[in-house]
């Protein structure tokens, strides 16, 4: 029996619904649409009976006059005249302030932590070791509230302030350091600055081409070195020291004006860097193990010693390793700033979804606002996260 | 975690349903009273090593149990944080809050709560140490406070330093037990809260005598009972059964002779103790309600000698919660 078979280039035609390409994008349309649908009316129901119930609802409170004052501020807060949504910019930063200097000093910690515990020195190894043990093992609150407490009862009262000549003060009330006030003419000195910091990296590209050339090693630190802080400090100089500081200065109560430094963002800080150096010098050291024995011997037998191997030879193929949980760790230390609420450091959680939760009785704006904040926080630490990994991953070819 | 739990089951009222304004239904259905505390202030709410709660705010909870079950101790105590209280409310997870918590417009209005009445009339003070040599809270400029968060306080405390032109540096603390606990430290010059709290929380500190209170009361802190707005009927109930208790204290109706007073002539006493009229059933309650709270819990003057007055170890002056016809301004509208 003969069979007709399709003769022109054009396949046989399917009815549009039956095209599997139209009917994945109506099932996605579809599926959006329900979604949609469910949380407009989520959104609608809670309005409703927000309404019914007579609590205040929408966000007409942003602008509203706080009447609070919060201990620490980035940015100019006075209880009297700034608003609410400016409350929630104060405790944004203070959020962004510890943990961005939290993910500095865990990661330093954590690292030397990871490659000392990998020492062939037994005690050095074992300190390393009980480190990790002991600190990854206790709850963080509880070790937020040790530092605390330590800080508070380890210090001087105001009246028995340490002091350190050139107006430092260190009592229970916090550090206070001078702070810089610069004059005209310190352009001049950020110019030296910016200069020097091209120039080494000039010179750094410059050493390591001559080195890929002739072999030959260039003292590319201390030179860096005397570019980056050399060069300023000889414009200061040349300048006439174009530089004032605010002594802070004893009062009746307080030690007034410098940079204060408050006891409740020092025990954050130092709980929140000492909890996730524990975790990160685990992720370093698992990094470190999983590069090949056979790489460190090849170095060693052409000759490196152990500070160049480690730094040129297993470090970088330990980054593959490390990147993706050490990502996870900054995320964690990010979120675990919000057991600042246990020892009044006014964070993002204590200062929005505590008071002004509580004055303005707004609570699903308010949770919702904090949430999509650190939702945020974290997405954008993931994505630079996720660039630098992709720069050093392996290429494949 | 308790904090979660209660914006999660406030989450959950707020997009199921509207809470209901069946709450004297659910109370006696339940056969128990969800009242919402405070846990750790004396005087006003605090459980003992036993368990037992007492406190002035906690007898308003055992009197409103007492007219609803003729059992003072058919309450569930939930201990709240001042920040975490009205979300608790809001949400159902209590049916009235007794947390020494003031009376204001915003949280009448914006909150969807309605207070009930006031159960003591306080004002917001400083306790600082001896050793500073400070006399006046005007002398506080450029002074370290703790205070609690979310609470009138912190408001109070901000405005008062603005309006003197003083410099504030305050540090805030989730609870009142972290906030005495930094002053204790030696974090801040000054602790602040309503006068009745700096007396209860004296009791705690290291060396309670190394402390003063000062003299200035720089607010007006009414603290009374509060319940979810648009509920009229539980409204009318909460607020009768404090009314009930002021009633009695000014009929000279007490726990020790409320049986005799059974037998009264008094109109007044007479229609207190339900044998004339049906009052109670007006409100919704039986027709000895107000019988039922003067045995098991007491008269107003009782209940505040109790707990925070001569009989207690704050042995706080009664001052403005003295009866309207002693000298404070204690007022409850009569039975009738």
């Amino acid at each position: 029996m003969p069979i007709d078979l399709p003769t022109g280039s054009s396949p046989a035609r399917v009815a549009f619904y039956n095209d599997p390409k139209v009917r994945s994008i109506a099932y996605q349309v579809a599926l959006c649409a329900v979604i949609g649908f469910l949380v407009y009316g989520a959104v609608r129901n809670a309005v409703d009976n927000l309404e019914r119930a007579h609590i205040a609802s929408g966000f007409g409170f942003w602008s509203h006059t706080a009447g609070f004052d919060i201990s620490q501020t980035l940015i100019s807060f006075s209880s009297a005249t700034s608003s609410y949504g400016r409350a929630f910019w104060v405790g944004l930063l203070n959020t962004l302030l510890v943990a961005g200097l939290g993910i500095v000093f865990a990661s330093v910690l954590g690292f030397i932590i990871g490659i000392a515990r990998l020492s062939k020195n037994w005690l050095v190894a074992k300190v390393a070791g009980g480190y990790v043990e002991t600190i990854r093992n206790l709850p963080l609150l509880l070790q937020l509230l040790f530092w605390y407490n330590a800080v508070l009862k380890a210090l001087p009262e105001m009246r028995e302030s340490f002091v350190v000549r050139g107006g430092i003060f260190l009592n229970n009330r916090g550090l206070f350091i001078p702070q810089p006030i610069f004059k005209d003419g310190f352009g001049f000195v950020l110019v030296a600055l910016a200069a020097g910091i091209v120039g080494a990296i000039a010179f750094y590209v410059w050493a390591r081409k001559r080195q890929e050339r002739t072999g030959q090693q260039a003292p590319v630190f201390s030179a860096a070195l005397a570019l980056v802080f050399g060069l300023p400090l000889v414009t200061l100089a040349l300048a006439g020291f174009p530089l004032g500081f605010d002594y802070p200065v004893a009062g009746r109560f307080n030690i007034n004006g410098g940079i204060e430094v408050l006891p409740e963002f020092a025990a954050l800080l130092f709980g929140l860097s000492i909890y996730t150096a524990a975790f990160i010098a685990e992720v370093v050291r698992a990094g470190i193990t999983a590069v090949s024995r056979g790489q460190t011997e090849a170095a060693y037998s052409l000759g490196l010693k152990a500070g160049p191997t480690l730094r040129l030879i297993v470090m970088p193929q330990a980054m593959r390793v490390i990147i993706p949980p050490l990502t996870s760790q900054y995320l964690n230390l990010t979120k675990n700033s919000t057991l600042a609420v246990a020892i009044g450091y006014p964070d993002l959680v204590q200062v929005f979804t505590g008071t002004v939760l509580n004055q303005t009785g707004q609570a699903v704006e308010v949770v919702a606002i904090t949430m999509a904040v650190y939702l945020t926080i974290s997405l954008a630490t993931s994505l630079l996260m996720n660039i630098y990994n992709s720069r050093i991953a392996l290429v494949e070819r | 975690m308790k904090r979660f739990a209660s914006l999660l089951a406030f989450a959950l009222v707020v997009l199921a349903q509207s809470a209901s304004a069946q709450t004297l239904k659910a109370v006696t259905d339940r056969g128990m009273l969800n009242c919402g505390a405070n846990g750790t202030l004396a005087g006003f709410g605090l459980p003992d090593a036993q368990g037992k709660w007492t406190g002035l705010d906690v007898d308003i909870c055992r009197a409103v149990a007492a007219a609803l079950f003729n059992d003072a101790n058919k309450v569930k105590y939930v201990p709240l944080s001042a920040k975490d209280r009205f979300t608790a409310l809001q949400s159902g997870e209590v049916d009235v809050l007794l947390r020494n918590t003031t009376w204001t417009s915003s949280r009448d209005s914006s909150l969807g709560l309605s207070f009930t009445g006031v159960d003591y009339y306080d004002g917001q003070g400083f306790m600082v140490r001896k050793a500073l040599k400070v006399n006046s809270a005007l002398e506080l400029n450029g002074a370290s406070v703790c205070v609690q968060q979310g609470t009138t306080t912190e408001l109070n405390l901000a405005d008062y330093f603005h309006a003197n032109k003083m410099q504030l540096k305050s540090v805030t603390f989730a609870t009142a037990n972290e906030a005495v606990k930094a002053y204790d430290a030696g974090r801040c010059d000054a602790y602040t809260t309503d006068a009745s709290g700096l007396y209860a929380e004296r009791q705690r500190l290291t060396n309670a005598n190394d402390h003063i209170i000062l003299p200035e009361i720089i607010s007006k802190e009414p603290l009374g009972p509060v319940v979810r707005q648009g509920d009229d009927k539980w409204f009318t109930i909460v607020k009768w059964v404090l009314y009930a208790m002021i009633n009695a204290e000014e009929l000279g109706i007490s726990s020790q002779n409320v049986d005799e007073m059974m037998k009264s002539t008094n109109p007044d006493i007479k229609r207190f103790v339900g044998t004339e009229g049906n009052y109670g059933e007006q409100l919704g309650l039986p027709k000895d309600w107000a019988v039922r709270i003067i045995k098991l819990v007491g008269n107003y003057g009782e209940s505040f000698e109790r707990n925070v007055g001569q009989g207690s170890p704050l042995k706080i002056d009664r001052g403005l919660n003295k009866l309207w016809n002693k000298g404070g301004i204690q007022y409850a509208p009569p039975i009738r």
